[in-house]
């Protein structure tokens, strides 16, 4: 089990994570998730002990390591894949994976499983993006390693091929049985692939949870909108019952009890009724999604929250409709 | 902060690099009389020399830059490779062979029969510098305009104007900076070639610190290289102020040509490029014919090879550090720099001034070491600049990788590292062994009595008029130019994949 405690890192003088508490289970994926910026792949930096530590420790079994106390990236049983894939240049394919390796049957093994065969004897150079990528995937796991760290692994890819290298990835992680971080700033793939997911801000973590909890109970604004689509609408909070102006919900406070409050609205928790008498807001732009479209409604308010909607249904900017809260799970609401 | 472990190495071989200067500035201030008309005579043929050569080759060489750059023709990778060949013959092998082919009683008044004028003197040497510097504002100019995009003159040709026009008012103003570079280039080369003006006996710095350092003269010797070390320094001032293109790199133009304006290419520049290359191999061969192989001493080349690869062995390993330190930081980057200082010593400033510090320390006069350290000092940003090149271009999560795999930092750079970086260290190797092999004027200063290389057998032929012995030796030295040349242009089309 790897445990990281209090870990913080500073560049100079300016610290770039801040108290940083994370514990994984044998075969867990932990997706680290935020901003540019955010201190993500420092944190994965740190954990292979490529860059040193100023507080706290990390933890994984045999090794411990602390400021004081320094484990080199060779003594952690780490396997890391990087953005940039990071093949030897100079080596082939299965030079590439058995390149710590004294028998290569456990390279076969990956070889096969990531569908490499084909490519055993090419060097990198010759190789697409996302083969690049099985292949630094197959290295990292034929060396088996106690936890894998991936940085951005999908971003130097095409859209297309990130969809099915991502679910490969994470077959190919279960399959290993290792615990492992992965490192993206793309919030789909995030909540889609990790059993947890960690979001960072500024060095530190806002929430760390099941995509689930994360998406549906944010643990702050800045959560809420970095997952996705978020509308917040202000109504009144009394016994666990929200009550907006475009209808209520049960609902419980993140940060507060009872009183005025912002509501958080995921563009699936409104519903949006066209030809009404009773029109409460103007549609200002829609977005055509492929098999839906997404609406964004200006109340009478002036608060604009956003609505999903069929593909088949067409809306047009300027449409006058009817929008209300459309949900049995509980909202969650913060102070003004 | 932790200091880079490079630093020590790099900061010792940069105060090596600064000792020449200090030398020069020690004896220049011993010598009595400072300027005279002497001097100025010097300075105007220098001078002269100078803008003549870089004339002529802007002339020559910024409409072979467009050809090559532009112009569609067949064998396209050849053609580029003939423009750039005169750089593979050194300047004094074609002031030797212009020399004797040319005049009464030259060889070409021998085998043909009709008299020549001579190549003689200020136009004489101008015109062999010419031939032999055009390659670099060729070269310059020619990736100025291959980084030009097409769309700009196609918009230009859309909006009326005509392609004459087209290349006067919007091609070579965007490409200025890229002649300039090349002209510099070709006034540096110009001013610290010593073989050229002393094989057409034209007073200039160099040939007179020669003269004057035969005489006895040292302190004369070093006054006049530090006049000339000042004009090279404003140079080199000018050059740091040159800031190349950075234009968006685009689809470079595209012209085709008919069968007369071929032509016409043709027969303006294969004079050019015959006098350059076609001529000094021919009258090689000439002599070789009427000589024959016998009276060469195969221990001259001997003597060259094994000078040359311990200076090579001995600046690959100072390069290493200096390479490091470059990329280490902003400090390392000043070493670096200083390094570079030799590039810009002449060779003959580089000998007087080791012959001075020579004569100071008794154990080092007259010995190959000495020589292998004016070779290394004058050679070293060779290596440096290669070795650095193939470094940058090594990613840095490679080494990153290797460790999380479980590698150690010694197992990393022996497995990764060094490997990646060989073909970098070797070519740099390779280049400074090549330009010791062809090296004249600082072996002629420096080499211990009676060691001859295939240079200075070549200056002494010369000397003594024995012509026909200059023919293996001075093939061999194209031969061995023609390898330098090959590195580098195999070098720059690397990097333009890598980019």
């Amino acid at each position: 089990m790897l445990s990281v405690s209090q870990l913080s890192i500073d560049y100079g003088k300016t610290r770039v994570v801040n108290d940083l508490n994370i514990s994984l289970e044998k075969s867990e994926i932990l997706m680290l998730v935020g901003p540019t910026g955010c201190g993500k792949s420092t944190i994965l930096q740190a954990l292979a002990g490529l860059i040193p530590i100023s507080e706290g420790e990390i933890k994984l079994g045999k090794w411990s390591a602390t400021p004081k106390q320094l484990v080199p990236p060779e003594k952690r049983s780490v396997g890391m894949v990087f953005q940039d894939f990071a093949l030897f240049p100079h080596l082939t394919v299965v030079q590439n994976i058995c390149f710590r390796l004294k028998e290569s049957s456990i390279a076969d093994h990956w070889i096969k499983l990531l569908g490499l065969e084909e490519f055993r004897d090419k060097k990198p150079a010759t190789l697409s993006g996302g083969q690049k990528q099985r292949v630094a995937l197959a290295r990292t796991l034929a060396h088996q390693p106690d936890f894998v760290l991936l940085d951005e692994p999908l971003s130097n890819l095409d859209a297309a091929l990130k969809d099915m290298l991502r679910w490969d990835i994470r077959n190919a992680l279960k399959q290993a049985g290792v615990p492992a971080i992965w490192v993206t700033h793309d919030q789909e793939e995030a909540l889609s692939i990790g059993d947890r997911v960690g979001i960072l801000k500024s060095g530190q973590i806002q929430q760390i949870d099941t995509p689930e909890r994360c998406f549906s109970v944010p643990s702050n604004r800045f959560v809420a909108r970095f997952l996705g689509e978020a509308s917040f609408i202000e109504g009144k909070l009394k016994e666990g019952i929200a009550t907006t102006r475009i209808g209520n919900a049960p609902a419980h406070g993140i940060d507060c009890d009872e009183s005025i409050v912002d509501v958080l609205l995921r563009p699936d928790d409104i519903q949006l009724i066209q030809n009404t008498q009773t029109a409460n807001g103007r549609v200002i732009w829609v977005r055509f999604e492929g098999g839906s479209r997404l609406c964004a409604v200006q109340l009478q308010c002036n608060t604009v929250v956003t609505s999903r909607v069929s593909h088949e249904v067409v809306v047009n900017i300027g449409d006058e409709v009817f929008v209300s809260i459309n949900t049995t799970h509980p909202l969650a609401v913060y102070s003004k | 902060m932790r200091i880079p472990f490079s630093y020590p190495m790099a900061l010792l071989a940069a105060l090596i690099t600064l000792t020449p200067v200090f030398i020069l500035i020690t004896l220049a201030s011993d010598a009595t009389s400072v300027f005279d008309s002497h001097n100025l005579k010097i300075l105007g043929n220098t001078l002269s020399l100078m803008g003549l050569t870089v004339v002529g080759s802007i002339l020559v060489g910024v409409p072979l830059a467009f050809i090559s750059a532009y112009v569609q023709l067949p064998f396209k990778r050849l053609w580029l490779v003939i423009f750039a060949a005169p750089l593979a013959i050194p300047s004094y092998i074609g002031a030797f062979t212009l020399y004797a082919a040319f005049g009464p009683g030259g060889e070409i008044n021998n085998l043909l029969g009709f008299s020549t004028p001579a190549m003689y003197g200020l136009p004489g040497a101008a015109i062999v510098m010419t031939l032999y510097t055009f390659p670099f504002v060729m070269m310059t100019t020619r990736s100025s305009l291959l980084s030009l995009d097409a769309s700009m003159v196609n918009a230009a040709r859309t909006l009326g104007m005509s392609m004459r026009q087209c290349v006067f008012k919007v091609i070579l103003p965007r490409v200025i900076n890229g002649i300039a570079a090349g002209s510099l280039l070709v006034a540096l080369y110009t001013l610290s070639d010593f073989g050229t003006p002393a094989m057409m006996r034209l007073d200039t710095f160099t040939r007179v610190i020669y003269v004057e350092y035969n005489a006895f003269a040292l302190g004369r010797a070093a006054m006049l290289s530090l006049q000339l070390m000042v004009i090279v320094g404003f140079l080199l001032l000018i050059e740091s102020q040159i800031k190349t293109a950075t234009e968006r790199h685009g689809r470079p133009l595209n012209l085709f040509a008919n069968k007369w304006q071929l032509t016409a290419i043709f027969s303006v520049f294969a004079p050019v490029l015959f006098l350059a290359i076609g001529l000094p191999l021919a009258i090689f061969f000439v002599w070789l014919y009427r000589d024959g192989f016998s009276a060469f001493d195969f221990t001259i080349a001997w003597n060259s090879a094994y000078a040359s690869a311990i200076a090579a062995i001995v600046a690959v390993i100072v390069a290493i550090p200096v390479a490091n330190a470059a990329l280490s930081g902003k400090t390392g980057k000043v070493f670096e720099r200083v390094t570079y200082f030799g590039f810009g010593i002449p060779g003959i400033v580089m000998g007087t001034a080791l012959v001075y510090g020579g004569l100071q320390l008794p154990f080092l006069y007259q010995t190959l070491g000495l020589l292998i350290i004016a070779y290394m000092l004058r050679f070293l940003p060779l290596a440096v600049g290669s070795i650095r090149t193939s470094t940058e271009h090594l990613d840095p999560s490679l080494v990153k990788s290797a460790r999380v795999l479980g590698a150690s930092p010694r197992e990393a750079f022996t497995r990764i590292t060094l490997p990646l970086t060989m073909r970098g260290i070797i070519a740099g190797a390779a280049l400074v062994f090549l330009e010791s092999m062809r090296e004249l004027e600082a072996t002629l200063l420096l080499g211990p009595t009676g060691f001859e290389t295939l240079s200075t057998y070549l200056w002494r032929v010369y000397e003594a008029g024995y012509f026909g012995r200059a023919a293996i030796p001075g093939l061999l030295l194209v031969l061995i130019s023609a390898c330098g040349l090959a590195i580098m242009m195999s070098g720059e089309k690397r990097n333009q994949i890598d980019h």
